[in-house]
């Protein structure tokens, strides 16, 4: 692969997660209600941030919940290798809750899918958002996001890497390029 | 009149040649050749006697769908056999004079290997009365054995080798003792225990064949002929000490061993097929060396195939339920020549006096070498390498313990009494 | 690896992704919806030629939670009445359609002939007394509820050691994952030796500072066959509460179950908190569900 493009930088996210926080914030009329759920893997902490981040505006505490996919991939007879299951971990009740589904990148729209699913297993909420830090269209799915950190029109053979510092050590969203076989 | 060219001779005596063969009315007529209508290029090739197995499970009358006299003779001549002793433990059991005449005249008229029936020791294999020593000889039997059982009264074991001695029959002993063995499947030792199968420890077997050697010394005492005792298919090292030292007394009891307990051990097992389940078992390497010091050393004088076809749906059972018993009669020369002569220098006259001579002393019967005169029964044995491939069997059972294995001197010509039974072209 | 007959080719690290996957499916079991789509479209069938409710209901039930669809073959069926080699059963189901076959008999070895017979996954349910490796994986899984590591642990496993395919791979997958396995019982009922573990016909060396019990159950057949006399059995290696005295406090107590009450275990033992044998039975299914997991998803079909 070869890289193309810095398409944010660390200050550019960290706007971006922001001012995603006070959208949710402001299309729930406040935090009532209101609960993040974090895609496995770097939707945890981009979720982890915004709820801080709305814990320092709106003085109150937002909680975060941990969702793994894995089980409700609709590729899992197709792949070639087999993905570790990780935890998931929702330590609230999601019943009549606004959940915001959290995810770094939104491509096809698979990965959203089964995580509505999961949650659809989880509980009733009463509303769902998904929130993601960028969308790269090529949907596949009528799935589509609530609040966007950044639009990047891609082409399929290029791929959007998003770095966390929690996962990555640096906050990065670049740009790449497959190689031709 | 047939001729066989330029091939070198192989028996008890030794190797020799080459020779031409002029072969004509059932005889050996010359080595120097002469006319013939039918001309066989020896070249490179082995003239040996005719094979002879002492213990061949033929399956009729009774069990067909295993093997039948037509198949069973047919896998012998392939094999390069011109004499097999049919095991009597079929349904019912041959142990009447009418049904070892039945057998002799089946064979006789399909007119492949000759048919030389063993016949019951007691009625029914039950091991409770004697069978009719004289009657059963005098159709044809030429040695007796309860063999399918073991010969748990060892009264009757006495009084059948005293019945059987002024007839100068064999008696011939599965030497196992059934109480020790119990249901085991497979040797019994730290294999077996990791496997998780019931073993059958060696011990039955050296336990059983010493009581059996006292029982021959109690008839050798009692009469006045000489009792004959043979111990089948020896696979113990124990056991092989046992006949030793016993022919070193001068009792009268020889052994033969098969061809897989000469080229197989218990590791076979692991792979939890049934294909290997034989009794007695498959045993330890220590074992498998002992049988051939055995054969080296003259303990043991005859190699039988004990061939025993099942059907491939009941080989394909679990171990516990799968029935005991490997068929080799097409492969046990080839497998022996490979195994024991090319790849551990085992001397060739001697590997074909085990085929040939020593089960014919078994049986009281005369050697057979390749001179003039001398009764043309013989197999010509290629050593060309080919595969076993259990699928062209003439045997019913189509499978083989040794499926795939790649073995030299197979049998290309077989003649019984100068007729042509088998030709690979 | 492509099969689960025995441990023999995992390596420490797949048994312990297997174990981790069963910690997810444990919270799965928790849910509300105690469901996940992972296995959809796949069938898994039971084939139990020795029968068995317990451990072919888990594993029935693993299937279902799993969303796959599943085929019950069992022993008292008419078609292995009327002759049928496993053989053939097998080859049936294979036409049917199944992707995992999870068989269980009572000759060693039926598991490994069925791999050479069917293209799809084999799961050992327990063939004969040689292997019973789902057990193995639940008793481990439970363990390390309890004790978070098996490293450098000492496992004492009590009673029939020779007859039980229970302790044979618990002592291979517990010493596989670092622990000391120590297996105690009657002299006649114990194996010459049994990789993985260390034997001892004196209850108290095994029970000695132990970390974890399991006592395995006393079949009648053994008594019946004279290897045991039941009173001596009790007086000497029944675990009491004053025996357990002798492992370090708290060890759990573990049973594979069905239990013989007052014999195996002091009747109030069974019942006391140290008791984890409804924790295993529960961790059965997620543990199982990990291992379908584990030997369906990934592989080419």
């Amino acid at each position: 692969m070869r890289f193309k493009a810095e398409l944010m930088n660390a200050e550019e996210m960290r706007r971006a997660l922001y001012r995603i926080a006070h959208e949710i914030v402001e299309a729930n009329k406040g935090v009532e209600g209101l609960a993040l759920v974090g895609i496995h893997t770097r939707g945890i902490p981009l979720a982890k941030r915004m709820a801080r981040f709305i814990q320092e505006f709106e003085g109150q505490e937002v909680p975060v919940g941990i969702l793994d996919i894995t089980l409700y991939r609709d590729d899992l007879s197709e792949i070639g290798h087999r993905p570790q299951v990780r935890e998931t971990r929702i330590p609230f009740d999601l019943t009549n809750r606004a959940i915001v589904l959290v995810d770094d990148v939104l491509y096809t729209g698979r990965t959203a899918r089964a995580a509505l699913d999961a949650l659809m297993d989880l509980g009733r909420p009463r509303r769902i958002y998904l929130a993601v830090l960028v969308d790269r269209g090529h949907r596949e799915l009528p799935i589509r996001a609530d609040f966007v950190g950044k639009n990047v029109p891609t082409a399929k053979n290029e791929v959007v890497k998003v770095k966390v510092a929690e996962v990555d050590g640096e906050d990065r969203v670049e740009l790449w390029e497959k190689e031709e076989a | 009149m047939i001729l066989i060219k330029n091939v070198n001779l192989v028996d008890a005596k030794g190797v020799r040649g080459p020779a031409d063969v002029l072969i004509g009315e059932g005889r050996i007529l010359s080595l120097e050749g002469g006319e013939a209508s039918l001309v066989v290029d020896g070249s490179g090739k082995l003239l040996a006697p005719g094979f002879l197995d002492l213990h061949a499970h033929l399956r009729e009358p009774g069990e067909e769908v295993k093997e039948d006299l037509a198949s069973g003779l047919m896998a012998a001549v392939r094999g390069g056999y011109t004499d097999v002793v049919s095991m009597p433990n079929t349904r019912p059991p041959v142990d009447t004079p009418e049904a070892v005449r039945a057998l002799k005249a089946k064979a006789l008229r399909l007119g492949l290997a000759r048919l030389h029936p063993g016949a019951a020791l007691t009625v029914g294999q039950e091991g409770e009365r004697l069978t009719q020593a004289g009657g059963l000889k005098e159709a044809g039997a030429v040695l007796l054995t309860d063999d399918g059982r073991t010969n748990e009264d060892a009264f009757i074991l006495a009084a059948g080798l005293l019945q059987a001695a002024p007839l100068g029959l064999p008696v011939a002993v599965h030497a196992e003792d059934a109480s020790l063995r119990r249901n085991g499947v497979m040797n019994d030792g730290p294999l077996a225990h990791r496997l998780g199968l019931p073993g059958n420890p060696p011990e039955a077997e050296a336990a059983r064949i010493a009581r059996d050697l006292e029982v021959l010394r109690y008839a050798l005492r009692r009469s006045k002929a000489t009792p004959r005792l043979h111990v089948q298919h020896l696979s113990t090292r124990r056991g092989v000490e046992l006949i030793r030292e016993a022919r070193r007394a001068g009792l009268p009891v020889t052994a033969e061993a098969t061809p897989h307990h000469l080229t197989l051990t218990e590791e076979a097992l692991k792979g939890f097929d049934p294909i290997f389940k034989v009794a007695p078992p498959l045993r330890a390497e220590e074992d498998r060396e002992a049988l051939l010091e055995g054969l080296l050393d003259g303990t043991l004088t005859a190699i039988a195939t004990d061939h025993a076809p099942h059907t491939q749906a009941e080989k394909e059972r679990d171990l516990l339920r799968a029935p005991f018993g490997i068929p080799s009669l097409e492969v046990a020369f080839p497998l022996l020549y490979t195994e024991l002569h090319l790849k551990r220098g085992f001397p060739l006259p001697r590997l074909v006096a085990l085929f040939t001579d020593g089960p014919r002393e078994v049986l009281g019967l005369k050697p057979l070498h390749l001179e003039e005169g001398a009764e043309a029964s013989l197999v010509l044995l290629d050593p060309k390498e080919a595969p076993v491939e259990p699928a062209r069997f003439a045997s019913k059972a189509r499978y083989s313990p040794w499926a795939g294995w790649v073995l030299a001197g197979w049998p290309v010509l077989t003649l019984v009494e100068g007729r042509v039974v088998h030709r690979v072209e | 690896m492509r099969h689960l007959l025995d441990f023999e080719g995992w390596s420490r690290a797949d048994l312990e992704s297997v174990l981790d996957t069963a910690r997810v499916m444990r919270e799965v079991l928790e849910r509300p919806v105690k469901k996940v789509p992972a296995l959809q479209g796949f069938t898994v069938a039971t084939v139990f030629f020795e029968p068995s409710t317990r451990t072919r209901t888990s594993f029935e039930l693993a299937a279902r939670r799993m969303s796959a669809d599943v085929v019950s073959f069992a022993a008292q069926s008419s078609s292995l009445q009327k002759g049928e080699s496993y053989k053939d059963t097998l080859l049936t189901l294979e036409a049917m359609g199944v992707d995992a076959y999870v068989i269980r008999a009572d000759a060693a070895g039926v598991p490994h002939q069925a791999t050479r017979w069917v293209k799809g996954v084999v799961v050992n349910g327990g063939d004969g007394q040689r292997a019973h490796p789902t057990q193995a994986l639940l008793d481990a899984y439970t363990l390390l509820e309890a004790l978070g590591s098996l490293e450098g642990k000492k496992i004492a496993i009590v009673g029939d050691i020779l007859h039980s395919r229970v302790a044979r791979s618990g002592a291979e997958l517990f010493s596989l994952l670092g622990a000391e396995v120590w297996c105690a019982g009657p002299p006649s009922l114990l194996p010459q030796s049994l990789p993985g573990a260390r034997l001892t016909p004196s209850l108290e060396e095994a029970l000695e500072e132990a970390d974890a019990v399991m006592a395995l159950r006393l079949q009648k057949e053994r008594m019946e066959a004279g290897l045991i006399n039941l009173e001596d059995y009790i007086a000497r290696y029944q675990i009491t509460e004053r025996r357990l005295g002798l492992a370090k406090p708290q060890a759990p107590l573990l049973h594979p179950g069905p239990m013989n009450r007052d014999v195996e275990l002091e009747g109030t033992l069974a019942d006391s908190p140290r008791s984890l044998v409804n924790r295993q039975v529960q961790n059965g299914v997620a543990v199982r569900m990990a291992v379908l997991y584990h030997l369906l998803v990934g592989r080419e079909r």
